[in-house]
């Protein structure tokens, strides 16, 4: 039976049939979805970790003692990770274990563009890239087969397009889902010195017998039509070159990664008159091929930055022109990401922005307080870092930059990287105030539950972590709850926490105006008495704005959260049902 | 030959759900298919775009300038912001709603005026108030299905297709209400 399949829906359905037993992940757009698929399998144990680092080695702990496991994450989750990862190489498996990464090329939803495919080298773990759906569930079973084979964790590399496009998946039965049996091997799993000094040597010939491996398996595949030109491609670009150039030329659509095959390679390139390496960003098949001495075309003639379209490549391998555009002979305003009307968020922002604060951003929906008109972030570099780069900008210039300056980091957030930071504040005697952005969900990626929410990922009802004991724990000692849509409120108890001495923290807590518990009711309207003041407009609402010099509210836009209504300095708005 | 259709709006309204109604009906009439979403930061109140390409064999799942057969918008900005993907004698269905985007509420920026006017001496336009529709339907949050309705009558494939495909994409509770807002589409 065929059926349309998201590609990381269709990682989902390939771990179910591989027989996984244990998915263990973070999320991370465009990752988030494979292990919310998992979840609609209830043969497999999943679980959202409270970071990366912890779902890998929950994976690897359970490769270990037997089970097939796989864990998902998006390309800087991967960075997270890399510490066990690294070592799981050289100790290999017991039962299949594979980790699945998505990159962003095109930064659809990220921070950076770095190309994931690098890691497989660096760590020595063989990589598999699928181009379709049907690829995606087929090249997940083949990777928990290579990895029982070969003794190896696998990468599966997607990548945005890939993960986010639906196309056709031939559905096939459950197997291999029994454990293997459990042993102590402490030689291979206990990596000191003496073992794994040891260990790397399998290493090693293991690369060289993956090698023979990927020069023989038909995961990378040639398909010979014009031999004038080549196409050494794989993933997205082989979709992209072959729209673009059809039968007018010849293609080697490398699926495996890492490592390469490179008698496969130098045969294809002997075939063709002309080759071109097409890959997104980095070159890394190319600087093999050209370690091969072999003389092929690569980023010179297309980019290392952002996503590859079939035009560009048509244009660049056939001198095509790119017809002119049929477009509006006017600038259109651009339409950036807002945060959401009701959002929680807002009140915060424009108390911070309001005492013109530094403010240390972190990664989240919240990160969209750096546009304006809120426009409060001044940093924001990866999760956690709001917290320990505002102890590095305080240690720098001291006490009184401190009493104006405040990290701002969500819940989920803070569970994953927030906590050692916090930890790091106290123990070297800083006096940052954190803001804990509550909202109490995982909100950018799709709302998602954390140590935080009480729920796990199936919704079952779990300990809650409290944040309050926890920040009190560490030795935080001055710890305060405060509604960010009690505006007055809300800047007193900020006012008053930048001012100590002291670590503070700050819990704004309100939930996501998206949960479906969360129902705020009616309107709000724009009284007569409406001086036309605009302090309103500061709180970049994508229901309020300015028709003909008035203040409007849009009702099909508002969803009566009263926010507005609380900052109204003439009591110009209220509620209507 | 593969036909090429994009969804295009602002996040939250609905288009997520609009192209897998549409990537489900045309599997029913034994196509390949592929659909490409974005989901993450930019779904929040932003710009976003799905493409919905089908036929004997699809390679690409996105959509490249000049090659839309059709275009459906959800607002008449994004409909502007999208021609340049629409083929020269491609249908660009356009909802006239208009959603003011975070720099014209700032003021760092104005709507652009009589866009359908100048869409319309541009492409084939096809426009209308889906979300008056969508009210007259019971619920302004099935301009998605209206929007569908119009593409359907647009389409080569027959009506009953679309709606044994709605039946199975739409929660049972809100069915009756979205088949009402794609009949109005439709009977446009």
């Amino acid at each position: 039976m065929k059926k349309l399949l998201l590609g990381n829906a269709a990682v989902a359905r390939g771990a179910y049939e591989a027989g996984v037993r244990v998915v263990a992940s973070y999320p991370g757009t465009p990752s988030t979805e494979i292990t919310e698929n998992i979840v609609k399998y209830d043969e497999i144990y999943a679980e959202w970790s409270p970071n990366e680092k912890v779902a890998a080695e929950v994976a690897i702990g359970a490769s270990i003692a037997g089970a097939r496991s796989m864990s998902c994450m998006k390309h800087v989750g991967l960075n997270v990770m890399a510490d066990p990862v690294f070592t799981s190489c050289y100790t290999g498996v017991n039962a299949g274990l594979v980790f699945c990464v998505a990159d962003d090329p095109g930064m659809h939803s990220s921070q950076n563009e770095q190309d994931s495919r690098h890691y497989a080298k660096a760590a020595k773990i063989p990589m598999l890239e699928p181009s379709d759906s049907g690829e995606c569930k087929e090249f997940t079973k083949l990777a928990f087969e290579i990895s029982e084979k070969f003794d190896t964790p696998v990468f599966l590399r997607l990548s945005t397009r890939i993960s986010h496009s639906q196309s056709l998946v031939e559905l096939c039965d459950r197997q291999n889902d029994e454990l293997k049996p459990y042993e102590k091997n402490a030689p291979k799993y206990v990596m000191m010195p003496g073992n794994a000094i040891k260990r790397h040597v399998d290493v090693e010939n293991r690369l060289l017998a993956l090698k023979e491996f990927s020069e023989n398996s038909d995961i990378n595949t040639e398909e010979i039509n014009s031999t004038d030109i080549g196409i050494i491609c794989g993933g997205t670009t082989y979709l992209y070159a072959h729209e673009a150039l059809g039968d007018k030329a010849s293609y080697l659509k490398i699926g495996m990664v890492y490592p390469l095959p490179d008698k496969k390679i130098i045969d294809f390139a002997k075939k063709c008159k002309k080759v071109y390496v097409c890959e997104e960003l980095d070159p890394i098949i190319e600087t093999q091929c050209k370690a091969l001495g072999l003389d092929v075309i690569g980023k010179e003639a297309f980019t290392l930055l952002g996503e590859y379209t079939p035009s560009m490549i048509k244009s660049a391998v056939l001198g095509e022109k790119i017809p002119k555009e049929n477009a509006l002979l006017e600038p259109l305003p651009a339409r950036p990401p807002v945060m959401c009307a009701g959002c929680p968020h807002r009140g915060a922002y424009f108390v911070l922005k309001k005492l013109g604060l530094t403010v240390s951003g972190d990664i989240g929906c919240y990160t969209l307080g750096a546009v304006p008109p809120l426009a409060s972030i001044d940093t924001t570099i990866c999760m956690g870092a709001s917290v320990s780069a505002a102890h590095g900008m305080a240690k720098a210039r001291g006490s009184e930059f401190n009493k104006k300056l405040v990290s701002v980091i969500g819940d989920s957030t803070f569970m994953h990287s927030g906590i050692t930071g916090l930890t790091d504040i106290v123990y070297n005697k800083g006096a940052n105030t954190v803001i804990i952005l509550d909202n109490s969900i995982t909100g950018m990626t799709g709302h998602q539950d954390n140590p935080t929410t009480g729920y796990t990922i199936r919704g079952e009802e779990t300990k809650q972590v409290n944040l309050i004991s926890l920040c009190k724990a560490l030795g935080v000692e001055h710890v305060v709850v405060a509604d960010p849509f009690d505006v007055k409120e809300f800047e007193r108890v900020v006012k008053e926490e930048v001012n100590r001495d002291e670590p503070s923290v700050i819990i704004s807590q309100r939930p996501c105006a998206l949960l479906k518990r969360v129902k705020y009711t009616g309107h709000c309207k724009i009284g007569d008495n409406c001086k036309n003041c605009k302090m309103c407009m500061k709180l970049g609402c994508p229901a309020i704005s300015v028709k003909d010099d008035k203040v409007v509210i849009d009702n099909t836009q508002c969803n009566g959260c009263g926010l507005c209504v609380n900052v109204c300095p003439f009591g110009a708005i209220s509620k209507e049902d | 030959m593969t036909k090429s259709i994009m969804i295009v709006g602002v996040g939250g309204q609905g288009t997520l759900l609009a192209s897998r109604i549409l990537g489900n009906t045309v599997i029913r009439e034994g196509y390949d298919v592929k659909v490409s979403e974005v989901h993450g930061m930019s779904q929040r109140g932003g710009s976003v775009v799905t493409y919905v390409k089908y036929g004997e064999k699809v390679y690409s799942p996105t959509i490249d300038k000049g090659e839309a057969d059709l275009i459906l918008a959800f607002e008449i900005l994004e409909a502007a912001r999208a021609l340049p993907f629409l083929k020269n004698d491609g249908t660009m269905i356009a909802n006239t709603q208009e959603i003011n985007p975070m720099p014209v509420i700032t003021g760092a920026a104005k709507y652009p005026e009589n866009l359908a006017d100048k869409l319309d001496k541009q492409s084939k336009l096809v426009k209308l108030d889906a979300l008056s529709l969508a009210r007259e339907a019971g619920n302004i949050k099935t301009v998605n299905v209206v929007l569908i309705g119009v593409l359907a009558k647009n389409s080569e494939i027959p009506y009953e297709k679309w709606i044994e495909s709605l039946k199975e994409t739409v929660p049972e509770k809100l069915l009756d209400v979205n088949l009402k807002a794609f009949d109005l589409g439709y009977n446009l």
